[in-house]
C-alpha cells in the first residue's frame, strides 16, 4: 500500500491497515503466531476496498484524482518512455513549466509527449504554477505538436490541471487567444493525437491540449467545464455545494464516456493510481499501444475527418419544426 | 471561466425585456407605432435622448458614445440590407442532455429565458447581404441566460459556418457573452472545440472570418471562435478577457489596473485588428470584405 494519506472516506480502510501493521510487527518479533489475525484483516481491506471504490461519488473522484501522491505527467513519462528529450519554450515569451513537453519512445516508436506537470511540495508546485499554464504553455504545446506533425509523429498529451492561470499577465498575454489557437490546429494536425486525463481536466485550461483523435480517461479522474466548488460558489451561491455539483456536472470518466465526450477509459489500480503506480504505467503504456495502432492505420484524411467530425457531433439540441 | 453569475444574468435579462416591452427594441416597420415622447438614459453619462435618436444611432449615445447592450434583433437590423435576412437553424433549443439541476432545474430556467426574451437560445444565425454583400452572420444574445455557450450555441455557430463554407460566403461572429453555460457542463466545454474546429475547415477552405467581439465576451468564447477570426474586431469599450475580472481580482488579490481587459487593452497588446464603433459597423465590415473576398470568384483550397 503505497499511500501515506488517506481520504476521508478511507477512514475504515486506514484504521484495518494500522491494525494489521501492528499485527504483522508483532508476528515478526516473534511475540505470537499473528498468521490468521492477519489473513483476517487482509480480507477485510479486500472487502472494505471493494465496498467504497465499488461506489464512489463524484466529489470522492474528485479527491482521489487530486491526491498529492498520484503519479503526474513527468512520472509517466519516466516509467513508460525511453530516450525522452525535453523541448523547452514558446520561443516568444519564456518556458512555462506548468507544461513539459518532448520527444521520446514508446516500444521503440518515438512519440511527442506533452503535459501539464504539478509539483509535489510546496516549492515545486509554485514552481510548477499548480499545474496551471499561462498562455505560453499553450504556445509551448504547439510549437511542440507542430514539430511533431512535421517529422510525422504521433502526439501523447496528459492532461492534469485546476484550469489554465487566471491572472494579469495570462491576459495580457492572450490566454484566451492561446487556448483557442490550440483547439484550432490540434482539429487539423497530419499526425494522430491521443489524450489522457490523469488526473485533474477543468475546463479550456484542460481542452487547450485535448482535441485528440481518442480522448481517453484514467478511471478516477474528472473532466469538465468548471472545478466543483467553482460551480457551487456561482449556481448555489456557497462553497458548500460542491458535492451536489460534483454529481451535477457528470464528471467522471463513467458519466463522460456515457455521455459520448470521451472515448474510453483506463482502468486504475483498487483505490486510484498512486496506491499502484506500476498499474497505472502498464494500463496507460497497453492503451497507448493498442490505440496507435488502429490510428496509424488510418490515411490520414480519414484521420483528420474523423477527428473533426467526433468534435462536430458533440452536443444535445432538439429541432423542432417550423 | 464564469464571470457573469446568475443574478447578472437576471438583471440584464430584465432591463432589456423591460425596455423591449416599452417598446425601445421595435422593429423599424413598427417605429411609427412606437409612441411619441419615449426617451433613452444614457447608462453612463445620463444624458436623455430622444429613443428614436438613440436608436438610429445604433444605441451608442450621441453624448458619450457609450455602446449600449443590444442583441441579435438590434444587431440584424443595423447590419442587413433593409433590415432583410432567413435565419438558419432557427428552431433549435436546449435539450438537458444532464437533466441539470442546481437550485432550480436547467429546463426550467431555459423555459423562463424563452419566454422572458423570446428567443430559443443564446445565439441566432442568419444570412443576408450587407452593402450588397452575401454574409453570414452569427450574434450572441446576453439576454438568454447570459448569452452562456451550450449544445445550441454550438451547433447554430456550427451550421453557420457550414452554411458559409459550403456557399462560399464571409463569416461573421459577434460575440457576447459570459462563457460557457454550466448547466451543460462539458457538453459546453465540447463547443469550444466544436467551434474551432468547424472554423479550421473555413480557414483552409479559404473563406474569411470576422470576428466582432463585444461587450462582455469572456471565458470559453474568449478561448474558442471569439479570438480566432482572419480580422478580430470589438465595439469600443468591450470587456475581452478568459478569465473574468472577478475571478483574476480574488486571485491576485488587488484590484486591477484601470482598463484592464478593455478593447483598448486588447488592441494595445496585439489581440485585436482594430476598434470599430457600432455607429461604423456595417461600412467598415463591408470596406473590408471588399478589400479582400471577390464574391465572383471561388477560392482555391489553401493548406
Ligand atoms: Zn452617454
Amino acid at each position: 500500500m503505497a499511500t501515506t494519506q488517506w481520504l476521508d472516506f478511507e477512514k475504515d480502510i486506514a484504521e484495518l491497515h494500522e491494525q494489521l501493521a501492528k499485527a504483522k510487527e508483532t508476528h515478526e518479533k516473534g511475540k505470537l503466531n499473528m498468521t490468521d489475525m492477519i489473513q483476517t484483516l487482509e480480507s477485510k481491506i479486500k472487502e472494505a476496498q471493494k465496498a467504497i471504490y465499488s461506489h464512489l461519488s463524484g466529489w470522492q473522484k474528485v479527491q482521489i484524482s487530486r491526491h498529492p501522491e498520484r503519479p503526474y505527467t513527468l512520472d509517466y513519462i519516466e516509467h513508460i518512455v525511453t530516450n525522452f528529450i525535453e523541448l523547452h519554450g514558446d520561443r516568444q515569451v519564456k518556458d512555462d513549466k506548468a507544461i513539459v513537453g518532448g520527444f521520446g519512445q514508446i516500444d521503440g516508436e518515438t512519440y511527442m509527449i506533452i503535459g501539464q506537470q504539478k509539483g509535489r511540495n510546496t516549492k515545486q508546485r509554485q514552481y510548477r504554477n499548480f499545474g496551471m499554464p499561462n498562455p505560453e504553455g499553450y504556445r509551448k504545446a504547439l510549437r511542440l505538436m507542430k514539430l511533431a506533425e512535421k517529422f510525422n509523429k504521433p502526439i501523447i498529451t496528459f492532461i492534469d490541471t485546476p484550469g489554465a492561470s487566471p491572472g494579469l499577465e495570462a491576459e495580457e498575454r492572450g490566454q484566451g487567444e492561446a487556448i483557442a489557437r490550440n483547439l484550432f490546429e490540434m482539429a487539423t494536425l497530419n499526425v494522430p493525437i491521443i489524450c489522457i486525463v490523469i488526473g485533474e481536466g477543468a475546463s479550456g485550461g484542460a481542452l487547450g491540449i485535448g482535441v485528440g483523435d481518442r480522448v481517453l480517461m484514467m478511471q478516477y479522474t474528472w473532466y469538465s467545464v468548471i472545478s466543483p466548488e467553482s460551480c457551487s460558489s456561482i449556481l448555489w451561491r456557497t462553497w458548500d455545494k460542491k458535492e451536489l455539483a460534483a454529481d451535477a456536472l457528470k464528471l467522471s470518466a463513467e458519466d463522460m464516456l456515457k455521455n459520448g465526450l470521451i472515448d474510453g477509459i483506463i482502468p486504475e489500480p483498487m483505490g486510484g493510481a498512486h496506491h499502484d503506480p506500476e498499474t497505472a504505467y502498464k494500463n496507460v503504456k497497453a492503451t497507448i499501444l493498442k490505440e496507435i495502432k488502429t490510428l496509424k492505420a488510418l490515411k490520414t484524411d480519414v484521420l483528420v475527418g474523423q477527428r473533426i467530425d467526433k468534435f462536430s457531433n458533440m452536443g444535445v439540441v432538439v429541432e423542432s419544426e417550423e | 471561466m464564469i464571470e457573469y453569475e446568475e443574478d447578472d444574468y437576471a438583471a440584464e435579462s430584465t432591463k432589456w425585456y423591460q425596455r423591449r416591452l416599452s417598446g425601445i427594441l421595435t422593429k423599424t416597420k413598427d417605429k411609427k407605432a412606437t409612441p411619441d415622447g419615449l426617451w433613452e438614459k444614457c447608462g453612463r453619462c445620463k444624458a436623455i435622448v430622444p429613443s428614436k435618436d438613440w436608436m438610429n444611432n445604433n444605441y451608442v449615445c450621441p453624448q458619450c458614445q457609450y455602446h449600449d447592450r443590444i442583441g441579435s434583433h438590434e444587431y440584424f437590423e443595423i447590419l442587413f440590407d433593409k433590415g432583410k435576412f432567413t435565419e438558419i437553424a432557427k428552431n433549435l433549443s436546449s435539450g438537458d442532455p444532464l437533466e441539470f439541476t442546481d437550485t432550480a432545474p436547467y429546463k426550467d430556467r431555459t423555459k423562463v429565458a424563452q419566454k422572458k426574451t423570446g428567443l430559443n437560445d443564446a445565439v441566432r444565425t442568419a444570412t443576408g447581404k450587407i452593402n450588397d454583400q452575401k454574409i453570414v452572420i452569427s450574434c450572441m444574445d446576453f439576454a438568454f441566460i447570459g448569452g452562456s455557450m451550450g449544445s445550441v450555441v454550438g451547433e447554430k455557430i456550427a451550421r453557420g459556418i457550414d452554411y458559409a463554407l459550403e456557399h462560399k460566403i464571409p463569416f461573421l461572429m459577434i460575440s457576447k457573452s459570459g462563457g460557457a453555460r454550466m448547466m451543460e457542463a462539458a457538453f459546453s466545454l465540447m463547443q469550444m472545440a466544436k467551434t474551432s474546429a468547424k472554423l479550421a475547415l473555413l480557414h483552409k477552405a479559404g473563406v474569411p472570418y470576422i470576428s466582432l467581439m463585444t461587450n462582455p465576451t469572456t471565458g470559453g468564447v474568449t478561448a474558442s471562435f471569439a479570438m480566432l477570426g482572419d480580422f478580430n474586431i470589438a465595439e469600443p469599450e468591450a470587456l475581452i478577457g478568459f478569465a473574468g475580472p472577478r475571478v483574476i481580482r480574488e486571485t491576485i488579490g488587488k484590484d486591477l489596473p484601470k482598463g484592464f481587459q478593455s478593447s483598448e487593452f486588447l488592441l494595445e497588446h496585439g489581440f485585436l485588428d482594430f476598434i470599430v464603433p457600432r455607429t461604423q459597423l456595417k461600412d467598415t465590415l463591408s470596406n473590408l470584405l471588399q478589400l479582400i473576398w471577390d464574391k465572383k470568384t471561388t477560392k482555391k483550397e489553401t493548406t
